[in-house]
């Protein structure tokens, strides 16, 4: 489904992705683990399109569709959705009406009409259940005031809004307690099918108790250096990553 | 001949139309000679510094219309926010017309003031008001105050409000194609009265229409207006409006001033608190492109303790637009315990686009609250990132965020009808269109 080959990116003039190569297949689970500055929110932001980064080498594509080529929201279109980090506030733009415009932007891309109110509605109102989010919560300014919690819920609520084939969690634990974990990873997996898959971009393991990955990948100075299963990401928790940096430096 | 002259000479003319004996004539007859001494308005005063006449003074505009046009209403309906649900006061090329108005004299009277000033029975109002609140010092206004004859003339009493929102409306329709308007509008609310009001100045082809236009507006003890300038004028249209407001104990006037339209805006914004815990609200939503030049100069005059004061003022700037803010508070010294706050943002959409913006303060009360804000910035990249990995194009991101910026100063619109006019107009000049109402 994801193919990355040897990807090159670099912000300025300062290389930060070194030559990756990935696959995920449908129904896959991939987390991607690396000590802070190593390269995983610019791998997050370069899948999806964010113009500060040149790519300078290498191949990205989702189904066999070219993504390099395309402006963020065409890639949005094609079925790719990135989780932010640090979601931004927009005063002035209800969650709601940020989630219709969003669904509809993209039916409108695909040739479709705008999805009718009642449809929309109770779709809202079944996704908005899934992650616990009240009614309230969908009439207020997208983000602003929200909780670190409640941003993250937020873009969890969105993914299940808009059905993504790939969708890059970038950092969703962060700024987390455990409850709030807990209801974001349910409803990840609940949103898990053999169609989809999931990037989980984490700097600590705790997560992936709840989203257990396929495939572990630890990301250090720009490339992958070790592979494996869950249990690498036990590992990396337990021993911390110095070692790994021992190994690559 | 230029326009100051030819004002002058228009004079003698515009006697022949008017009751000479009427004491309004000796107003009249005096702020033309203070007009005289003054001349129009120059880049070389303070409050002209960032605005400039100049390009709208040579054209030789028709002072009076030629002829009476009639409009069928099918043609105008879409100017109107409402069929049936306002009150109408509808002017024609300068002249009232009573076939598109829809007036009242059911215990308030929403009519003309050119009636206000022929008829006995509202001469103590018109003795007792007009041109009272109106600053004499301003050459514009005391030019409007020369010819005043003509606009709309509203009176509340006490404890009475309208029965339906009031729409004033000043068509200019192509058959004079270089046009100097200059409506007179007298607006009374006696104690604890109540009025909604629309104004908006539409030229119905793109002709050069310049209005110079006065509102003198009397709030007082309690009353409560909510008054809406709403400025989607023709590019070819220029608009001077001096609205002067003297607010008594306790009366809370609102006033948004939402400008779309016009080549030149001038809105001179004048709030004078006479009373103790009046509340005034000045509200302004700008979008300009090409070359419109927008200037909004506003003056809060806290001359009472207690009282309150909220500007907030957002503009957006595209193409080679302009836009002036200019907003100043005076605090009097005995005028203590007062709250004034002043907000003006801008975001520039183009690197041609200019804004000047100018708090002025003169306090010389010791126990205020004052504060002020300005700031002029660009769309901010991260939220257009943000909004277009969720599948929305960069354009419609785009307008959705200058939507969003504006949007806050829509929310205490109190006319659905206006609100949704007004979105409309946003979304149509931002030339997209969202997949939800805006």
């Amino acid at each position: 489904m994801l193919h990355i080959e040897n990807l090159h990116a670099r912000v300025e003039e300062k290389e930060i992705l070194k030559g990756i190569s990935l696959d995920v297949k449908p129904g896959e689970v991939h987390a991607i683990m690396g000590p802070n500055g190593s390269g995983k929110s610019t791998l997050a932001s370069v899948i999806a399109g964010r113009e500060d980064f040149e790519v300078t080498d290498g191949k990205v594509s989702l189904d066999q569709q070219d993504l390099l080529d395309l402006d963020p929201e065409e890639r949005a279109h094609a079925g790719v959705f990135l989780s932010f980090q640090y979601p931004v506030e927009i005063p002035g733009v209800t969650v709601t009406n940020f989630i219709k415009a969003s669904i509809n932007e993209s039916r409108k891309a695909r040739g479709l009409e705008e999805m009718p109110a009642n449809e929309m509605l109770s779709k809202i109102r079944e996704k908005s259940a899934l992650l616990e989010i009240d009614r309230k919560f969908l009439s207020r300014s997208l983000n602003e005031g929200f909780s670190g919690g409640e941003k993250k819920r937020n873009e969890i609520f969105q993914m299940a809004m808009l059905e993504p084939k790939l969708a890059i969690l970038d950092e969703t634990d962060s700024g987390l307690d455990i409850d709030a974990l807990r209801i974001v990873a349910n409803g990840v997996n609940k949103l898990r099918n053999k169609d989809n898959a999931i990037v989980v971009i984490t700097h600590y393991q705790r997560l992936l108790d709840y989203i257990v990955p396929d495939h572990v990948h630890v990301l250090y100075n720009g490339r992958i250096v070790k592979s494996g299963t869950k249990e690498l990401a036990k590992e990396l928790e337990e021993k911390g990553y110095d070692w790994i940096k021992a190994e690559n430096d | 001949m230029d326009l100051t002259d030819k004002l002058l000479s228009s004079f003698i003319a515009f006697e022949d139309q008017v009751n000479v004996n009427d004491p309004v004539h000796e107003i009249r007859t005096e702020a033309l000679k203070r007009f005289e001494k003054q001349g129009f308005p120059n880049k070389k005063l303070e409050a002209w510094k960032y605005t400039s006449l100049q390009d709208l003074l040579t054209t030789d505009y028709s002072i009076f219309p030629k002829s009476k046009c009639a409009l069928e209403y099918a043609n105008v309906r879409q100017y109107f926010l409402h069929e049936i649900e306002t009150f109408k006061i509808v002017f024609v090329d300068g002249q009232y017309s009573s076939f598109l108005s829809e007036t009242t004299h059911d215990g308030v009277d929403v009519c003309l003031f050119s009636a206000a000033i022929e008829k006995p029975k509202y001469k103590h109002v018109v003795d007792a008001y007009f041109n009272k609140v109106a600053n004499q010092k301003d050459a514009l206004t005391n030019l409007n105050t020369s010819f005043a004859n003509e606009g709309a003339y509203i009176f509340i009493p006490k404890g009475k409000a309208p029965l339906k929102p009031i729409e004033i409306i000043h068509f200019a329709t192509g058959n004079t194609p270089q046009i100097l308007l200059q409506p007179r509008n007298l607006i009374v609310l006696e104690e604890g009265a109540e009025a909604q009001i629309i104004e908006r100045h539409q030229a119905l082809s793109p002709i050069e229409a310049f209005t110079n236009s006065v509102t003198e507006i009397y709030a007082a003890k309690n009353a409560i207006l909510d008054y809406y300038k709403f400025q989607n004028d023709q590019l070819t249209a220029s608009l001077v409006d001096n609205t002067y407001i003297d607010q008594k104990e306790g009366s809370e006037v609102r006033v948004h001033t939402l400008s779309f339209g016009n080549k030149l805006v001038r809105n001179n914004l004048n709030f004078y608190q006479n009373g103790e815990h009046c509340n005034s609200v000045l509200k302004g939503v700008t979008l300009a492109s090409e070359r419109q030049h927008i200037d909004h100069y506003t003056l809060v005059h806290h001359a009472q303790p207690n009282c309150e004061s909220h500007q907030d003022y957002k503009g957006v700037y595209d193409d080679r637009s302009v836009g002036v803010f200019n907003g100043k508070i005076i605090v009097d010294q005995i005028a203590q315990k007062i709250n004034a706050f002043q907000q003006n943002n801008n975001l520039l959409i183009n690197d041609k686009a200019t804004v000047n913006t100018k708090p002025q303060l003169e306090i010389f009360a010791d126990d205020v609250r004052c504060s002020h804000g300005c700031t002029i910035g660009q769309l901010d990249e991260d939220a257009l990132f943000y909004l277009r990995s969720r599948g929305i194009p960069e354009k419609e991101s785009r307008a959705l965020l200058m939507y969003a910026f504006a949007n806050n100063v829509l929310e205490s619109v109190k006319n659905n009808a206006l609100e949704r006019r007004v979105k409309q107009v946003i979304a149509d000049k931002l030339g997209v269109r969202l997949g939800f109402d805006l």
